[in-house]
């Protein structure tokens, strides 16, 4: 991992949770700013103009959800939610109004890691690329050609389109509602259709679709496509 | 200014907290017009400055100026409208009064009678309400409305008072006081129009108020009310021990019958007993006569023992046989048992003749009183009602009759037959026996019958000279005579045997009945076996519709209940009151008579336990007898007992459920302060020895340190995890988020979540192609699968295969994780669900026990089965079974 001064902002009201992240980010060599309510992270995010934000849903004064609405009014840094198993449908409420990730805690550095690495990468690569390469997947956009293991598979245009929209946001997290919204178009919520097609899918890509490696599922929120 | 607190006031306070019933007190006047209202208005104005609490419950001003001044300045209470045939009435509101709580209550009219529908037929009873809820009262009365003086105030004043109250409402009343006005003054004011009078009674009024009855009425009423002090004083004297001139512990009997002139008995009775300062009952000899007497008689005995009850007496009802014998005997054995010392008994109103062949009562009594008093008590004039006991009728049904009379000519007949052979004198004797078959077999009346037609139509046929009635040999004459005799005696002699042997026969019914139900309470088993019970036997003794209600937090719950019958919210009210007041109420009663049913309070020695609704009998205006309507007490007091017997039994298996839900909650703490301290120890060891020993530490050795507390602090968020969802199932709080599921999905992303707990076992995953979607929480089915898998894998060896199987049938899908481990005991299966219960193993598999219980819970939140089954060739099968949609 070489990210080279980049700056986090932390937002959490446990001082061991802060304390926590400091070290492990700090020893990555990120530059690391804290606050414990969502008021003090808003000024934060004004004052120190972080790179990317970590931030908890369970604020002692506004809620996590209203913080990130706020900041996307006029700020695209990427956020990354952290939460409790028990608060799902905030999580994808937060995720729904431009979150761009989460994780449920408690969690390994790792994985926080791997997190802000997919996060911060779309901000560095915000041009299209029109081959998507990762481990045995190749999606050739430009020819619409999907090759698995070397062997092309032939999908329909609704599943095309579900593995396009899950490819240009490799690594992170999609939920049930923005994949509908983007395939299907506004106002489409047919669970059962996305269920089916996803199902689809996967039995074209994975090799055993009872432990899927590409298409992973997060339960009860979404889909993310594994890189 | 420092406000202190008066002792008197205190102690007051504190009386009348220990008291908590409310105190009574009577403005007493002998007619309308004394001026009873504004001398009640004005006590309360004097109270009220004392600081009491003062409302008005209800007064009528009748708009007279000087009452209504006095209102004023007095908070009064709303009233009740209550319509009745489309006329508005006003009646005060009992409710409110109670709920508003005042230290005292006005309450105009004590003898008033509610509107129809109201839920006392009487405002006193209202009072009583009142009374009991602690709150005093002050009301008026007129001295007419008393019960006792009645007749006394009919006879003087030719007006018959209708409304009444009974005395043991006076004698409750912690004061009177009387309301006097010279007769001459108050003629004064009603000629200056200032007593109401309502217009339409106005001339009956005016001719009410004579100066003869009113000093009649006036004299009568200021000695009720010295008899009161002379109450007060010997109570006084009583509790003060103080020795002086006792009335000697008399006791009075007064003996009723459906006579109308029972009623003055009954209020003689009354009065004889206030002057011996004695107690007194009444009692009603019931015969077997009583059954086939008409309604009206019947309902006649029923008033007049209410209007003992309500003039302070006990009243009683035994049965006997139909003779005169036997009901003075019953009396006077009575009269021994409750040490009464005088009985009164009413003068017959039979004339002297009929004595002479049936006896009269009052001599028989006499005759066996020994050192008992009988008082013999008449009636200077007629009845009110003129008495419909006809002396002839016949008791016996018009065929017995026609027997008696074949009987005759069957005697006839062997008579000629034998003509020849027997001398005259010997048929006499087949004669007798007709008679005496005639006795035994149909009664009196028919055998006095078969006695007489006997004697002429032997005298007729076989007496010389033959086909007249002379008898020209005056041996026959002896013959007719004793033909007759004899044929009396025994007709009398039989009559009797079988009268007791019925009234026997009934009370062996009637012990057999309750000992049936008292035997089939006894076996059963439950509270509802018995209300069953007592249902079932009620409605076949009695005919009724019957309903048993319990308390249930608070509030009656219908338990049991007839077919075809249904309690309104009415209904229900009037149940409500009867639980709450322990007496009787509803239909045939003077509390809510509106009701359909009769409420009968189910009663022990630790309180009402319930209510039974009695509803109308099967045929119109069959009423219950006195004795069937003691037995049905007699069934309620039983019923009352089983059920306090059922809800004593069930407190005890609460108890004791209880101290084993105390034992399980112990294990369980035990058991989830082990599992919660395990990890901790781990993680705990790993840093410590990272941070006091890191440079002992070879590098293997800290990774194996760090590896641990790693793999341990995840086992201790599963758990968390875990006991977080057992709550929320617990507590009933957990939210279904329903979407359509795929099988498929759910299996990998378990199998993911599981990971590295895997170990070396082999999982198989068989989901047949187009497996349909399935309605679920997704996120809580993944929970369910991965306690499933993991509870496979920890009860599997090493290397064995695990089967995720899912299959499909009509209107559900299966999922079943089958393992090949050691299984578990048949006796465990429909076990391994139940919190904390783990299969006891040698090889101690840790865990809390809780997966298993929570999966059940989630799947029986969706309206899925879960269960355990034995695998065929080993190992256990755990089968999820979720319904599809159509």
């Amino acid at each position: 991992m070489t990210a080279t001064n980049q700056r986090v902002l932390v937002v959490d009201d446990e001082a061991p949770i802060r304390r926590y992240l400091r070290a492990a980010l700090g020893a990555q060599g990120f530059t690391v700013y804290e606050s414990a309510s969502g008021e003090e992270a808003l000024q934060a995010v004004l004052s120190h103009r972080p790179d990317i934000i970590i931030l908890d849903l369970g604020l002692p004064d506004i809620d996590g959800i209203e913080v990130t609405r706020r900041l996307r009014e006029w700020s695209q840094t990427p956020i990354i939610i952290l939460s409790v198993r028990e608060a799902e449908q905030d999580k994808i409420a937060a995720l729904d109004v431009g979150a761009d990730d989460y994780l449920t805690k408690p969690f390994g550095t790792g994985e926080l890691l791997a997190r802000m690495r997919v996060a911060l990468r779309k901000q560095v690569s915000a041009a299209n690329e029109p081959v998507f390469q990762s481990s045995g997947l190749t999606v050739d956009f430009s020819r619409r050609l999907v090759i698995v293991n070397e062997r092309e598979i032939q999908l329909t245009p609704t599943e095309y389109d579900l593995l396009k929209v899950l490819v240009t946001h490799a690594g992170k997290v999609i939920t049930h509602h923005q994949l509908l919204r983007q395939v299907w178009g506004e106002g489409y919520n047919d669970m059962h259709i996305l269920r089916v097609n996803i199902s689809n899918l996967r039995g074209k890509l994975e090799p055993d679709p009872s432990r899927p490696t590409y298409i992973h599922t997060e339960p009860g929120v979404g889909y993310r496509l594994k890189v | 200014m420092e406000h202190r607190p008066d002792p008197d006031e205190l102690l007051k306070n504190i009386q009348s907290e220990e008291n908590k019933r409310g105190k009574l007190k009577i403005f007493l006047g002998y007619v309308a017009g004394v001026g009873k209202t504004y001398a009640m208005l004005e006590a309360a104005h004097q109270r009220k400055a004392q600081g009491v609490d003062v409302v008005v419950g209800y007064i009528e001003t009748h708009k007279r100026a000087e009452t209504e001044e006095l209102v004023e300045g007095l908070e009064v209470l709303p009233r009740k409208q209550v319509e009745y045939r489309n006329v508005m009435l006003f009646e005060m509101d009992v409710d409110t009064v109670i709920r508003r709580k005042p230290q005292l209550v006005l309450v105009d009219e004590f003898a008033h009678t509610n509107a129809p529908n109201s839920r006392h037929s009487k405002r006193y009873q209202d009072v009583q309400e009142i009374l009991a809820a602690g709150i005093d009262v002050y009301t008026t009365l007129n001295i007419q409305h008393l019960e006792s003086l009645n007749d006394i105030v009919a006879q003087v004043t030719g007006v018959i008072v209708r409304e009444t109250i009974p005395d043991r409402v006076i004698d409750e009343a912690s004061e009177i006081e009387v309301i006097d006005l010279p007769p001459d003054e108050l003629l004064a004011r009603l000629q200056e129009g200032k007593v109401y009078v309502p217009d339409q009674a106005a001339r009956a009024i005016r001719k009410f108020f004579r100066k003869g009855n009113l000093t009649a009425l006036r004299e009568m009423s200021l000695r009720r009310a010295a008899e009161r002090v002379d109450d007060q004083m010997r109570a006084y004297m009583q509790t003060r021990a103080i020795q002086g001139i006792w009335a000697a512990g008399e006791r009075l009997l007064v003996c009723v019958s459906p006579s109308p002139l029972s009623e003055r008995l009954v209020r003689t009775t009354r009065r004889l007993a206030d002057e011996l300062n004695a107690e007194w009952v009444a009692l009603y000899v019931e015969t077997p006569q009583f059954a086939s007497m008409s309604q009206e008689k019947r309902d006649r005995v029923a008033g007049i023992l209410q209007l003992a009850e309500d003039l302070g007496a006990r009243s009683y009802t035994l049965s006997s046989g139909n003779s005169m014998d036997s009901v003075s005997q019953t009396v006077i054995d009575f009269a021994h048992k409750n040490n009464v010392t005088k009985i009164v008994a009413g003068k017959p109103l039979r004339p002297r003749w009929q004595e002479f062949f049936r006896g009269s009562l009052v001599d028989k009594l006499i005759h066996k009183s020994g050192d008992i008093d009988v008082y013999v008590v008449t009636s200077a004039d007629k009845p009110l009602f003129p008495t419909d006991e006809s002396p002839l009728k016949l008791h016996s049904p018009i065929t017995r009759y026609l027997w008696s009379l074949a009987l005759v000519a069957a005697a006839t007949a062997i008579g000629f037959i034998t003509l020849g052979n027997m001398e005259a004198t010997n048929l006499v004797m087949v004669y007798l026996l007709a008679v005496v078959i005639a006795a035994i077999y149909l009664g009196r009346g028919p055998a006095i019958v078969a006695s007489m037609l006997g004697v002429l139509v032997f005298d007729f046929l076989f007496v010389v000279p033959y086909f007249t009635f002379a008898v020209s040999d005056t041996q026959y004459v002896l013959t007719f005579i004793g033909l007759f005799l004899v044929g009396l005696v025994i007709s009398q002699l039989a009559a009797r045997a079988s009268e007791q042997a019925e009234a026997a026969r009934q009370r062996e019914a009637e012990t057999a009945e309750l000992y049936d139900l008292s035997r089939d309470l006894a076996s059963s088993v439950n509270l509802d076996a018995i209300l069953n019970t007592l249902q079932k036997h009620l409605e076949q003794n009695f005919g009724r519709t019957i309903a048993v209600l319990l308390p249930e937090a608070d509030h009656l719950v219908v338990k049991t209940i007839s077919e075809n019958l249904h309690l309104g919210d009415e209904e229900l009210a009037v149940a409500d009151w009867v639980y709450r007041h322990a007496e009787p109420a509803g239909r045939n009663t003077s509390t809510l008579p509106a009701a359909q049913l009769r409420y009968l309070p189910l009663r022990t020695s630790r309180g009402v336990m319930g209510v039974l609704g009695v509803g109308k009998p099967e045929s119109a205006n069959n009423d219950l007898s006195p004795s069937q309507r003691r037995l049905m007490e007699a069934f309620a007091n039983q019923g009352a007992q089983a059920i306090e017997r059922a809800q004593l039994e069930e407190q005890n298996r609460q108890i004791v459920l209880l101290q084993s839900a105390e034992k399980l909650q112990n294990a369980l703490l035990n058991s989830i302060s082990h599992d919660l301290r395990t990890p901790m120890v781990a993680i705990t060891g790993a840093l410590s020895a990272l941070d006091e020993n890191y440079m002992e530490l070879d590098e293997a050795a800290r990774n194996t340190l760090i590896e641990n507390a790693r793999s341990e602090s995840e086992r201790l968020n599963r758990l968390v995890g875990n006991l977080l969802n057992m709550t929320r199932i617990e507590s009933g709080a957990i939210k279904l988020n329903l979407e359509p599921g795929d099988v498929q999905d759910l299996i990998g992303t378990a199998l993911e979540q599981l990971g590295r707990r895997v170990g070396q076992n082999q999982i198989k995953v068989d989901v047949p192609a187009n497996f349909p979607l399935v309605s679920m929480d997704f996120t809580l089915m993944v929970q369910v699968i991965v306690n499933l898998l993991e509870n496979a894998v920890k009860y599997s060896p090493n290397d064995s295969l695990i089967d995720i199987i899912a299959s499909m049938h009509d209107t559900t899908v299966r999922l079943q994780i089958a393992d090949r481990g050691a299984g578990i005991p048949f006796e465990d299966l429909s076990r391994v669900f139940d919190k904390f219960y783990r299969v006891q193993r040698p090889e101690s598999v840790s865990g809390t026990g809780l997966g298993l219980s929570i999966s059940k819970g989630i799947v029986e939140a969706h309206g899925g089965q879960i269960r355990a089954l034995n695998r065929a060739g080993g190992g256990t099968i755990l089968e999820v079974e979720l319904p599809l949609d159509k």
